[in-house]
């Protein structure tokens, strides 16, 4: 990634984390069934947007962000739905978002 | 200026794919999108190949700009919707840059790629032929567009609005949340600058907001409605967005865009910069 590249990272890529970073990632599903093409959005713990990535194909989704309380919410043209996670330090921090 | 010399719905847009005189140009940050389904019709520009420098940290020139408006088929009098992933961020970067160079005529879709798609219109793979144009371009309309000496001497003298989010404000984050945090440059903001970030714009379906609650939303952030103002963000799009809203949408008469933004000035050396919300004192 360039200095002036902005485009997000290939979703569902691993990815080595560096050793200060916060990074929360997970899935977004249907009735089980991974949903790509979600327009997945991260809020901060008084619900103001952060930032938004579209989920891979499989359905995946990363931010980098910082140690606090988050909400990740998605859109899809199928349905809505969003899970909160709470990142206590650096490291990988799971979520997993249900749209109906 | 009204909404509708600015921006087109989608649905506006769907009903108007085939019209003649009206070209929808595709402007995305991930710059592999089109390629997997676009408007019907619409034409790509790639932000970054076709509308940089590849040398110099700079614009393509004005007979840059020409060839590349000739090649996409664009001609002088047509209309160009423009229309992008990220909520628009690239597209509204684009529009600044279009009206930059002179186009006359040019529109945002209300909503982008987001709202086509979480609306289920219509997009392909087919690729677009257009007849090649003599397009002519304006020299550049430096009244938009701000450079770092204007950006220190408006510290304490103009507005300065920057549209990043608060942990990038802050100097927590040197870069939006989704990306990797790898800048070397340092955190923080210009001193006397208002945060007010691009997002509380939009809706959550990408759309603007109603032209009151954007008024709202500056003025409750402090934005004296007297004062020029310059936005800036990290390298000049998500300041578009916001450039459009307020020179655009509420037709505030002196707004510049700093596309040097943080990169350029979280960079330079002997220039002040401050830590923080700014809210402290």
């Amino acid at each position: 990634m360039s200095l002036d590249g902005c485009g997000a990272p290939q979703q569902g890529v691993d990815l080595a984390v560096g050793p200060d970073e916060v990074v929360l990632t997970g899935r977004v599903s249907a009735g089980g069934q991974p949903v790509g093409g979600a327009f997945v959005r991260l809020l901060d713990a008084a619900g103001e947007f952060t930032a938004e990535v579209v989920s891979s194909p499989e359905g995946d989704f990363r931010f980098y962000a910082a140690p606090g309380t988050w909400t990740v919410r998605a859109l899809h043209r199928s349905g809505n739905g969003q899970a909160s996670v709470s990142a206590d330090g650096p490291g990988v921090h799971p979520v997993e978002v249900a749209v109906a | 200026m009204s909404r509708e010399d600015v921006l087109v719905s989608a649905a506006w847009a769907e009903e108007n794919l085939k019209t003649p005189g009206v070209v929808f140009v595709e402007v995305d940050e991930d710059t592999t999108a089109y390629d997997g389904g676009h408007i019907p019709g619409a034409v790509k520009i790639d932000w970054k190949k076709d509308l940089q420098d590849p040398v110099r940290r700079d614009f393509v020139d004005r007979a840059g700009f020409e060839a590349l408006l000739s090649a996409r088929g664009i001609a002088n009098d047509d209309t160009v919707v423009l229309y992008g992933g990220n909520n628009n961020w690239f597209a509204a970067y684009a529009y600044w840059y279009f009206k930059l160079y002179g186009h006359q005529s040019v529109k945002l879709l209300d909503g982008g790629r987001k709202k086509w798609e979480l609306d289920g219109r219509p997009l392909d793979k087919e690729q677009v032929e257009r007849p090649a144009t003599q397009y002519t371009a304006q020299e550049q309309d430096l009244s938009i567009r701000a450079f770092r000496d204007e950006v220190v001497e408006a510290i304490g003298n103009k507005n300065l609005v920057d549209v990043r989010s608060p942990d990038e404000f802050s100097g927590k984050l040197l870069a939006p949340a989704h990306l990797p945090q790898e800048q070397a440059q340092r955190g923080g903001h210009i001193p006397t600058a208002i945060n007010v970030p691009w997002s509380k714009a939009a809706n959550e379906d990408g759309t603007f907001k109603s032209d009151e609650e954007l008024a709202r939303i500056y003025g409750e952030a402090g934005l004296d409605g007297s004062k020029k103002t310059i936005a800036y963000c990290r390298i000049g799009e998500r300041s578009s967005h916001s450039w459009f809203v307020l020179h655009e949408l509420l037709g505030h008469e002196d707004v510049k865009n700093y596309d040097g933004s943080w990169t350029e000035y979280g960079s330079l050396i002997g220039v002040p910069v401050e830590l923080g919300s700014g809210k402290e004192d």
